[in-house]
């Protein structure tokens, strides 16, 4: 019974929270004469309710996860890195120009350097974060945020400039991706392959995180970097690769954007996923596992969304209160549920 | 609520959350909006329905065609041009049977819109933004786009008669040849009144920044500009700003003169209306879908705003002369010798650019008395 009790019980501030924001959020809807109940139906069947909704909700997911990463694994090493936008701009730019020096080749080894480029990128790119904090002292969720704001700057630059396909007249993009270069759907659905490498990535990091020595370290300078210093450990070292490997899975989705959504690089694929990242982490207390959760509860939320606009003419706001509401929630039920376990 | 309703719709939830779910158990399942004899059109808008701009413009056209019999319209506002479109554009036609999709964003079209044309060859997808070309994209896929610089040319008209400086404003989004083309008819329209009117430019980058739209605003006025219009996505903060500032302004897509009743001149609009009626006529009787579809004033795919009070008898004439040289058809705006603001000549003289002249596609330009730099 007390197995049960202590496996279960980090879902039970979870339910409650989900619970709690679909009440709130019925209310919110009540009070402006909007069915209520029936939009509750449709958050769960647009969402969830049928092959085609999950579907749809995990494909919203995909690049999500990816760029949580980001601020989750700084996070461990005690940043707070706001940045992932940038670092996905970076990364989706670099893997956009490796395809051209390819032309020919299989598509495998074409995919591979695509997915370095974009990783090293990108993980640059939070890494020059950490360093302006382990040897400036520059606060690095500033310095993250404004590198954002240069990533996506330069990306726009870059792409209606030097490396812009003459024939993308209006809508500005590099060279589109030989058809062979493409990423294509996973088999037996219509999710493409970036969602394997989420949550394939989630789940190693999350073993990294956990159970390696590696990761053990990490957490320690996340804790106390003084204590960790006097132990011997390489702080700087550490908060680099952690933010290394964080913007690098931010690199990712961006390269994921170009070879299996967009074609090409352009500024469609600057969609908010590395800001959207930052919720998804926070809600899932930065646990590379229950990141995969929270991603797909923000992509459902977003296939939701949909459903609740085209049938009950809700606007796209309401979207954001039951986002909104339930995030608060999964905060402050998680809050409480801490609390009750220190009393104990 | 009773008790027993929230537990019964608990347990419908549950049943939901099974993959899966048996649809036809439930009180609001899938198939419902599927009208068996109503046409379902599926309306995507990238922004807003009420930007006072772009989106606004298009909404505009939606609620004239939601009053067309045998029509069900479904709408989704605020779709980024990401895998999220696609998968709306699937739903649309997975949940609510939707069998024409108005696609209103120009970046839908190229992967999006192609690839779920490619996967629902039964669905019309009509795009604004005029790129299908034949034989590269599907039948089933059709743009349709108007050709607005005719209305940028009769604000250039407005905006030189009632500057005092003949110092005009141009706030555009990013240096694409669209946009370059409203830049240089605004001022060739302004010069037709003033040959020494002169228009200053500023790029914000991006289609919605209202921001720096703001600053821009604040900044052209502050340089000594008194008439301002733009190319965004939304003009609202432009056209609030001059007023607040006692510039005057020009609209853009939709009408902004509620938002500035003093200042407000007149402003160039779509009309949507006419190329939405067209597709779906075609579409309910079964005719081949309206691949390409096109027009300017006269075909009643732009129009002007009413004129405002500030607006001149003077101006007001000069301007209805145009426009009704523009419903014959016989106004080229781009005619040489034309040269650009290094001193190049981009269109010879003798040389005329017709409305429909493939050149003005891919402008690069701006022309001589336009500040700025691409």
């Amino acid at each position: 019974m007390n197995a049960v009790r202590s496996l279960a019980a980090p879902f039970l501030p979870f339910s409650a929270a989900v619970l709690a924001a679909a009440l709130l959020f019925a209310l919110f809807l009540a009070a402006q004469g909007f069915p209520a109940l029936e939009a509750l139906e449709l958050v769960v069947e647009g969402a969830y309710g049928s092959s085609f909704a999950w579907q749809n909700t995990l494909s919203r997911a995909a690049p999500l996860m990816l760029t949580a990463l980001c601020v989750a694994l700084p996070a461990r090493a005690g940043l707070v890195i706001i940045g992932g936008e940038g670092a996905l701009a970076v990364g989706a730019l670099a893997a956009a120009v490796v395809p051209a020096a390819c032309a020919g080749w299989p598509a495998l080894p074409v995919h591979l350097l695509m997915a370095a480029a974009g990783f090293i990128a990108g993980g640059a790119w939070i890494a020059l974060s950490a360093w302006l904090r382990h040897a400036r002292g520059i606060n690095e969720t500033i310095s993250s945020l404004l590198l954002a704001y240069i990533g996506i700057a330069l990306f726009n630059f870059l792409v209606e400039g030097v490396l812009r396909d003459p024939a993308s007249l209006n809508k500005p993009s590099t060279t589109p991706l030989a058809e062979s270069f493409l990423i294509g759907a996973m088999p037996g659905m219509e999710v493409h392959w970036g969602l394997f490498w989420g949550v394939l990535i989630c789940l190693v990091m999350g073993f990294v995180v956990r159970q390696t020595v590696f990761g053990f370290a990490v957490g320690v300078v996340g804790g106390n970097p003084r204590a960790a210093m006097m132990a011997g450990l390489p702080v700087g070292g550490l908060i680099l690769a952690a933010c290394f490997l964080g913007g690098g899975a931010a690199g990712l989705a961006g390269m994921l954007e170009v070879a299996a959504v967009h074609g090409s690089a352009n500024a469609a694929l600057l969609a908010g996923y590395g800001y959207a990242g930052i919720l998804v982490s926070f809600a899932a207390r930065h646990n590379p596992l229950g990141i995969i959760a929270c991603a797909i509860l923000v992509g459902g939320i977003g296939a939701s969304g949909s459903l609740l606009q085209r049938r009950i003419d809700l606007p796209d706001a309401a979207t954001l209160v039951l986002q909104g509401g339930l995030f608060v929630a999964l905060l402050a039920f998680e809050t409480l549920n801490r609390k009750g376990v220190r009393r104990v | 609520m009773s008790a027993s309703r929230i537990r019964s719709h608990r347990r419908n939830l549950l049943r939901l959350l099974g993959a899966g779910a048996a649809t036809h158990m439930l009180p609001f399942g899938i198939g419902r909006a599927g009208a068996a004899d109503k046409l379902v059109v599926g309306v995507i808008y990238v922004g807003p329905r009420d930007d006072f701009g772009y989106n606004q413009a298009q909404a505009q056209a939606v609620a004239v065609i939601k009053k067309l019999p045998g029509v069900k319209v479904i709408e989704e506002e605020k779709v980024p041009e990401t895998v999220a479109v696609q998968k709306t554009m699937e739903a649309m036609i997975n949940q609510d049977k939707a069998t024409l999709i108005f696609a209103t964003s120009f970046g839908y079209f190229d992967p999006h819109v192609l690839k779920m044309a490619e996967k629902y060859p039964s669905v019309r997808f009509a795009h604004c933004g005029g790129l299908w070309t034949e034989g590269t994209h599907p039948k089933n896929v059709g743009s349709f786009f108007g050709y607005i610089d005719e209305c940028q040319y009769l604000n250039g008209i407005a905006a030189a008669s009632a500057s005092k400086g003949k110092k005009l404003g141009f706030i555009a989004a990013k240096p694409i040849p669209q946009v370059l083309r409203n830049i240089n008819a605004f001022l060739l329209g302004a010069r037709s009144v003033d040959p020494k009117a002169t228009v200053r430019v500023i790029f914000t980058g991006d289609w919605s920044l209202p921001v720096k739209e703001a600053e821009a605003a604040n900044s052209l006025i502050d340089q000594g500009v008194d008439v301002l219009t733009c190319h965004v996505d939304s003009p609202k903060v432009i056209v609030e700003t001059a007023e607040r500032r006692g510039a005057f302004s020009c609209g853009y897509h939709a009408s902004q003169a509620k938002l500035a009743p003093k200042g407000y001149l007149t402003g160039a609009e779509w009309d949507w209306q006419t190329p939405y009626t067209q597709i779906i006529k075609a579409t309910i009787e079964g005719k081949p879908m309206v691949n390409f579809l096109r027009g300017g004033l006269k075909d009643g795919f732009v129009k002007p705003s009413p004129f405002g009070p500030a607006v001149s008898a003077e101006a007001r004439k000069k301007s209805d002369a145009v426009k009704a040289a523009m419903m014959k058809g016989d106004f080229p705006i781009f005619k040489g010798p034309l040269v650009d603001n290094s001193g190049k000549t981009v269109v010879a003289a003798g040389k005329v650019l017709g409305q429909q002249d493939p050149l003005l596609e891919g402008m690069n330009y701006l022309l001589d008395g336009v500040i700025g730099q691409i």
